[in-house]
Parts: C-alpha cells; sequence; structure tokens
C-alpha cells in the first residue's frame, strides 16, 4: 500500500494523485511551518487526515484542534510573534468565530510569519450559507490567493508562506469546496528536514502589540503600507496567468474554479474563445496588468463567483483611468448565487454572449425526489428525536444547533426548526421564550459544539435565568466533520487526556436541573424530557449514545466486531409502520405489497429499533444457535 | 520576472480519448474506494485524470458522486450534465437518478442490482426503482444499461469490487488494463482487506462468461 505519510515526508521530488487539502500538508512541511492550528469543518477536516497520517514523533510541526476557529487563530499568532511560521485553517463560517480576533492580524508584526487557510462553500454544500470571504481580506487588509486545482493550492501556500515571512504580515490563502476536494496529480518539490531554533522571540520593546486608541493609527498605516507593497508580488511572483486566446475583442477576467470551468467550456465551442486573465491574487488587485487587459479588448466580462467583489473593484479602475471598454459583470440575482460549476458557467456567460452557448441539453424529468442526508443506522440521535417527539407538545417550538442532530429537522422527525450558527440555541431558545407562555422551548446542541461557541448561551440563561430546556445530543464526539476529539472525548489530536466532564461543567456553571440518559432507553428519556419540560427555569437534559459509525469502526479495527443484524417476523408484524413512519431507520425497506424486510448491508444490529415495534414483530437473527437479545 | 503566459489550446489538438465518469450511491457503500481505484488505474494506463468527490452533510445514507475525468481535455473536476460517458452506481435508485441527470445518450450505466430505498420510497410516498424501470428509461434515454450483482458475497462492503470486476473483465474503459486496476488496488489497501478485495477480483475475472 501506499503510504501518504510516505508522499508527505518523500525527501526527493514526486508526484502523487492527492486531494487539494493533502497537497497543502506537502507545502506546509516544504515551507517549513512550526504551528497548525484548526477546528474541524467541511471542506477542510481532510488537511487534519493527511496530517494523522504521520506519526506525532515524525510529524515536522506542531498540530492541534483547537476548541474553535478563534482560539485557533490566536494560538497561531502566538506562534507567529514569536518567530514560528504559523498556519490556521477552517471553514468558511469558521471566519466569522475567529473574526475578533483575525480582524487585528493585519495590523501586527508578524515575525514568524501566519497563513490562514480558509475553505470556502459555494453551493452550501455543507454549510449554513455560502458566504463569500473574500470581503474579509479587504475588511481586514489582508492580501489573498485563491488557487483553482490541488497543485495551485500547494504552490500558492508555499508562495503566500514566503510573502508572510518577507513581510511580516499575514496572508490568506481561500479554497472552494472544489479545490480543498478536487483530486490530480500533484508535482511536489524536494525537501529536506530542517533543524527549527526553538528560542522564544517576542520582543514586545522592538514591537507594538497593543493597539489601544491612539497606537491604533500607526498600526493601521504599517498595515496598509505592507498590503500596498503587495501588489507587486503578483507580477513579481507569477501568481496571475494570462491565457492568450489571440482575440482582443473579447476578453475574460477570473479565478478560481470558475476559471477551470471556463476552459471546459471553452473546448465545447467552435468559435474563437476570449482571451482570459486569471487572477491568483484577489487582494490587492494588480492594477497595472488589470488596466492593460481592460485597454487591450473591447469587452470585458468579469467571470466571479458569489459577490462582485472583482467587478466593483476592476470597474472603480476602468472609471479612474477613462477607460472605454465595455465591461458586464453579475447580470441578475442568480449569478450570485451557487457553484459556477461548468454548466453554471453556461448560463452565466451565455447571456452576456449567446453564441458561447452549446447546444441546449434534451429536456429530461427527474422523477425521483433528492435524497437527502439521514442519521446512520443505530444513530443515538435517532432514539432521541423518536423518544422526545413523544415528550414535547405539538405547538412547542424546538430549536436546533449544528452537528448530525440538525438532521432531526428532516421528516420524519421534524425537531429543531430554527438554526443560525454554531452555539446559538440557547441564547436563541431563551429569547423564543420571552412573552411566551403558551409554548415551552426545547433547545438542542452536540458536545463538541457546546464547547465551541455553546458555554457562551448556556452562561446567559443561569445568569438571566432563562425558562427553556436544553437537550445535550452527546455522542462523544465531532461526528459530521469526520469523528475528531473534543475537550470531552478524553484525547485530543496528539494524546489521551482526562475528559472534561460536561455534567459537572454544568454544575459548575450553576445548572440545577440536570438530568442524564443513554438515549436508547427511549422511555426513560421521554420521561425526563417531560420532566424537564414541566420546570420552571433552566433545565439541562444530557442524551447520550456514543456515535455507532465510530464505535462500529472502532470495533472492526481492533477485531472485535459482532456482525448482529435484526429482522422482521413476518407473521407478527401487524404493519402498523412505526419503524419506518416514526422511528425511521433507514434500515427498514418497504416492498411493493407494503411488507418491511430489513436491508442487511444496512443494519448494524444495535436493536435500538426493538421497542418501537408496537406488535414485538422486530427481533435480533439468531447466530450460531444462540439468541442475541 | 515575466507573466506567465499560457497559450490557448485549439479543438484540433485535443481529439485524443476523454472519457467522463459518473459515480454515484448512497453513504457508506464505499464508492470513495471505488473512485479512488479508477483514478489510479487510469494514472497507470497513462492519462491524465481529474476528479473529486462530493459528500454533502451525512456519514451514512446520504447521496454520495464522485466526478472521474479521463484526458487532458478536462479542466474542471465537475463533469457537465448528461455529458457523462459512463455512470456507475452501487445501488438502483441512485443509478436511475444519475442516468438521467449525467448519462449522455448512447452512453454506458453500469449498477449494482441492489436498493437502498430514499426516504420517500420507505414512507410509502414513492416506488422503489426496480431494474425493469432502469431498463424502460434507458430505452428511452437511449443509453445501455447493465446491472451486476453476486451472491452470497462475504461482506456487503465489497460489492464495489464486484462492480470494477465486471468493469475490467468485459473491458467496459477499454483504455485501463487488468494488470492496472490491480496495481490501484495494491496502492489503496494493506493486510487481509487487500488479500480478500484482490482475490475477489481476480476470481471475477476468470469466472464471470
Amino acid at each position: 500500500m501506499k503510504k501518504l505519510k510516505d508522499v508527505l515526508l518523500a525527501r526527493e521530488a514526486n508526484s502523487e494523485i492527492v486531494i487539494g487539502n493533502s497537497a497543502l500538508v506537502r507545502a506546509m512541511i516544504e515551507a517549513g511551518t512550526r504551528v497548525v492550528s484548526a477546528y474541524p469543518g467541511s471542506p477542510t477536516p481532510e488537511i487534519a487526515e493527511a496530517i494523522r497520517s504521520i506519526p506525532r514523533e515524525e510529524r515536522p510541526f506542531y498540530f492541534e484542534f483547537s476548541t474553535n476557529e478563534k482560539v485557533a487563530t490566536e494560538l497561531a499568532f502566538g506562534a507567529a510573534i514569536n518567530g514560528h511560521l504559523a498556519t490556521v485553517f477552517f471553514k468558511s463560517v469558521g471566519l466569522n468565530v475567529a473574526a475578533d480576533s483575525f480582524v487585528q492580524l493585519g495590523h501586527m508584526e508578524l515575525i514568524g510569519g501566519m497563513v490562514i487557510i480558509i475553505g470556502d462553500d459555494p453551493g452550501a454544500n455543507s454549510s449554513q450559507n455560502e458566504q463569500d470571504n473574500r470581503h474579509y481580506a479587504k475588511l481586514s487588509y489582508i492580501p489573498m490567493l485563491e488557487p483553482a486545482s490541488p497543485q495551485e493550492a500547494y504552490q500558492m501556500y508555499k508562495e503566500a508562506a514566503n510573502i508572510s515571512q518577507q513581510e511580516n504580515m499575514p496572508v490568506i490563502l481561500r479554497l472552494t469546496t472544489h479545490v480543498c476536494h478536487a483530486k490530480e496529480k500533484v508535482k511536489f518539490a524536494s525537501w529536506q528536514r530542517q533543524e527549527f531554533d526553538s528560542k522564544p522571540l517576542f520582543d514586545s520593546s522592538e514591537e507594538n502589540y497593543v493597539p489601544i486608541t491612539k497606537e491604533v493609527f500607526p498600526l493601521k498605516r504599517r498595515a496598509l503600507k505592507k498590503l500596498e507593497k503587495t501588489k507587486d508580488f503578483a507580477k513579481s511572483k507569477n501568481l496571475n496567468t494570462f491565457i492568450d486566446n489571440d482575440n482582443y475583442t473579447r476578453g475574460i477576467i477570473t479565478s478560481g474554479l470558475p476559471y477551470l470551468s471556463l476552459q471546459d467550456v471553452i473546448q465545447q465551442l467552435d468559435i474563437t474563445p476570449p482571451n482570459i486573465l486569471k487572477l491568483g491574487m484577489i487582494n490587492p488587485l494588480a492594477e497595472e496588468r488589470i488596466i492593460k487587459f481592460l485597454q487591450n479588448h473591447e469587452e470585458v466580462k468579469i467571470l466571479e463567483e458569489l459577490d462582485d467583489i472583482l467587478e466593483t473593484k476592476i470597474k472603480r479602475l476602468a472609471f479612474e483611468n477613462d477607460i472605454s471598454c465595455q465591461i458586464s459583470g453579475k447580470e441578475r440575482l442568480e449569478d450570485w448565487i451557487g457553484e459556477y460549476t461548468p454548466d453554471k458557467v453556461i448560463e452565466v456567460l451565455g447571456r452576456t454572449w449567446p453564441d458561447m452557448k452549446p447546444a441546449a441539453l434534451e429536456e429530461r424529468q427527474q422523477p425521483l425526489s433528492p435524497r437527502p442526508a439521514q442519521m446512520c443506522p443505530g444513530c443515538g440521535h435517532r432514539s432521541a428525536f423518536y423518544a422526545i417527539k413523544k415528550a414535547l407538545a405539538e405547538r412547542d417550538i424546538t430549536v436546533a444547533d449544528i452537528g448530525c442532530h440538525t438532521l432531526g429537522f428532516l421528516p420524519p422527525y421534524e425537531m429543531g426548526e430554527a438554526l443560525l450558527s454554531m452555539g446559538h440555541s440557547t441564547s436563541t431558545g431563551a429569547g423564543l421564550s420571552l412573552f411566551n407562555e403558551e409554548r415551552e422551548v426545547v433547545a438542542f446542541i452536540g458536545d463538541s459544539t457546546l464547547f465551541h461557541a455553546g458555554l457562551p448561551g448556556i452562561v446567559n440563561a443561569v445568569f438571566n435565568n432563562h425558562d427553556l430546556t436544553l437537550i445535550v445530543m452527546e455522542n462523544g464526539t465531532t461526528a459530521m466533520t469526520g469523528h475528531q476529539q473534543h475537550p470531552a472525548s478524553g484525547a485530543n489530536f496528539n494524546q489521551k487526556t482526562e475528559a472534561i466532564p460536561l455534567r459537572q461543567v454544568l454544575e459548575g456553571l450553576g445548572v440545577e436541573n440536570i438530568y442524564e440518559t443513554d438515549t436508547y432507553a427511549q422511555k426513560k428519556l421521554q420521561q425526563l424530557v417531560e420532566e424537564a419540560r414541566e420546570e420552571k427555569g433552566f433545565s439541562v437534559v444530557i442524551a447520550r449514545h456514543p456515535c455507532m459509525l465510530k464505535f462500529t469502526r472502532e470495533q472492526r479495527r481492533q477485531g472485535n466486531y459482532k456482525d448482529k443484524k435484526v429482522k422482521v417476523d413476518q407473521e407478527q408484524c401487524q404493519h402498523i409502520y412505526n419503524c419506518i413512519s416514526d422511528f425511521a431507520c433507514p434500515t427498514f425497506q418497504r416492498d411493493e405489497k407494503g411488507d418491511i424486510s430489513v436491508q442487511t448491508d444496512l443494519c448494524i444490529g444495535d436493536g435500538s429499533c426493538l421497542q418501537t415495534c408496537p406488535a414485538k414483530a422486530i427481533e435480533f437473527v439468531e447466530q450460531g444457535g444462540d439468541k442475541n437479545d | 520576472m515575466t507573466e506567465k503566459v499560457k497559450k490557448g489550446m485549439k479543438n484540433s489538438q485535443l481529439n485524443e480519448l476523454n472519457r467522463d465518469i459518473f459515480l454515484a450511491g448512497v453513504g457508506g457503500q464505499g464508492i470513495g474506494m471505488l473512485s479512488e481505484v479508477l483514478i489510479r488505474a487510469a494514472d497507470y494506463a497513462g492519462y491524465p485524470v481529474l476528479g473529486v468527490d462530493t459528500h454533502g452533510l451525512a456519514q451514512r445514507g446520504g447521496m454520495v458522486v464522485s466526478h472521474l475525468r479521463l484526458g487532458s481535455k478536462a479542466f474542471s473536476p465537475l463533469i457537465r450534465k448528461q455529458q457523462a460517458d459512463m455512470v456507475i452506481a452501487l445501488e438502483r435508485n441512485e443509478a436511475f437518478r444519475a442516468m438521467i441527470d449525467y448519462l449522455k445518450k448512447g452512453g454506458q450505466l453500469i449498477y449494482y442490482d441492489t436498493s437502498w430505498q430514499t426516504l420517500a420510497t420507505r414512507l410509502g410516498q414513492e416506488k422503489d426503482i426496480t431494474g425493469e424501470k432502469i431498463e424502460a428509461k434507458a430505452k428511452e434515454l437511449e443509453v445501455k444499461q447493465e446491472a451486476v450483482y453476486k451472491e452470497n458475497l462475504a461482506d456487503a462492503r465489497m460489492q464495489n469490487m464486484v462492480l470494477l470486476g465486471h468493469i475490467a473483465k468485459k473491458e467496459r474503459i477499454p483504455e485501463i488494463a487488468v494488470e492496472d486496476y490491480r496495481q490501484a488496488i495494491k496502492d489503496l489497501m494493506t493486510g487481509s482487506m487487500l488479500e480478500n478485495n484482490l482475490e475477489l477480483f481476480n476470481s471475477l475475472l476468470e469466472n464471470e462468461s
């Protein structure tokens, strides 16, 4: 087997098929990165999976999953002002969490250098919005590079690190979902393990790191000057590319994945394609180059995903320089929405230049409704929602948080009716409880999210004595992003730890009514939620069951996995359909006659379904003569 | 320093093989491994390859697709709608869905003959997709279709290998040789997993007519 670790640590130049996220780790190693921190969030967690492939003692840098993105950013900042090249990575909306500290970074003299890797998610594949984080580059006066492919991600990380170290300033590397996850053969340079100096270089007598009142202005002035200087790097470091199709009538300015989509579309056309200016540096823009491009073409289309960041700046350049070129950008609302896949680029370009529209696709009807994501067979959240739904009144208001349990909003559970962001549920629930005597409020939160951003809301509920019930859906891991450890897991990325005890944390914060049970004890959970719901003030129910996907994987790895299954006794079955309509484990299948059977490829034999069948028709499959129960 | 300038490519320079393969299944069916074997096999066969897996939210039970693009004409890792030369599906519902959305006229659908019913089917709102339905739709769309199935498979997680064995045996991707697949499998697995999968792959090549 080829091991990822061997590719990442190879001394000689080599090439390998990897995803963008893995390519970044090789770049970190080659660049001499010393400290890396993160909070898991799609599309970036595979960066940590690649790091995990290298045993800790061979890893050339320190890595941790911090409790949230802000903490991770501060950790990297601290390392950078002590002389270490640092990197922090997280998903698009993670930057909102980090923002309070992040916006200060440009003001600081980062003597070790710092690269911020952001995984934006156009198309909202796994996010609650598709925010365009290019806005943050402008807001914070920080340069931003944008690769289009894994090969570019690898190269641009090294350029970003280089600029950062040279100017002692932070640099953002912005990737999008299908750049992070794209696979291709990436060419890696050679690498020698370097000796690091561990001398702490932080020196507050040399540099001011405390921006208070009038001290802000020199720091801001320096940030703006540095940013101005980085304009030249687009040229000197070859970050932008001109694709010469010998067409000086039409030009396109684009960047990132939309550039690749555009190239795809061009291959399918018989007309002379437009010349293309592909920008690798998004902030600041290479103004002179763009002006030249505008002057050299009669019409220029700005092809950019999500918001009109390039368009606004480029139109301003045209105005200030009195350029007559006809510039078009976003033309209608839909241009602001969704990923710029090749299909989308055809739509967007075709409206500006109808001759760039390939033959229309045939009309095909898709009769199948989408297959939504769902909780896994055996998931403790399923038992929880099944039981909790029975405990609540029809008009109760349920508030979801971020995590696997968010899927409870889908039918048939329909639990968790409002969602903002990580950790919002307790405070949103508290707001819903005001001037509300009629409808009880129940909020949900996962255990990783609770430590990430849930604590302030809980403290507030105690502090201001809000009347709601919080149900902590504790599965012992950060499940949705791939089972990363969290403070109550009993291990961090690097080693075993004392798990921070959830119940004692809540007690310590002054929560008086705390109930807890395993979620497979469905009747008990129902009863506890009924009690908690009746309590005045703030109460918490800890609804616990380990993530069964993680649990069974570990069992398989350790060789003690028992291949248990359940079956439906057709004679007992009374076609009540509780198993599919209310409990809704995907294992239960309905045939054309309406009979229920078990899809054995899916069933893990956890048996949490047995108690849900009023006819007692679900039973364990007997194995080797012994009846398992 | 001079600016990076690339000469645009003309269509005439790109008349070599280009093949877009769209894989579809449900989380937990091993689609990631199948796509990884294919991309590496194509690389061993000497083709430029690009790909991307998309897996939305859930670990298990949601729709999972993978795009695989062979040849130098591919830039984006994503395949356009109705442009795939081949759809490989691990299950009937996703086979049906992907065939309609992604397969081009004259293309080839290969699917594993099982069903992981959708929520709508389980709730009785939609009928399950049968082999007959796939056949009828394939005829309407003018695409080829074939089902693959193996009785008494030791582990359901090896259904992807049954598909791979079929594709190799029938040379459904003519550019990729059996040895390329084998080498890719060896790159990706180790221990008993490698043994079991390789044994199954080899037996499929021998036995299937």
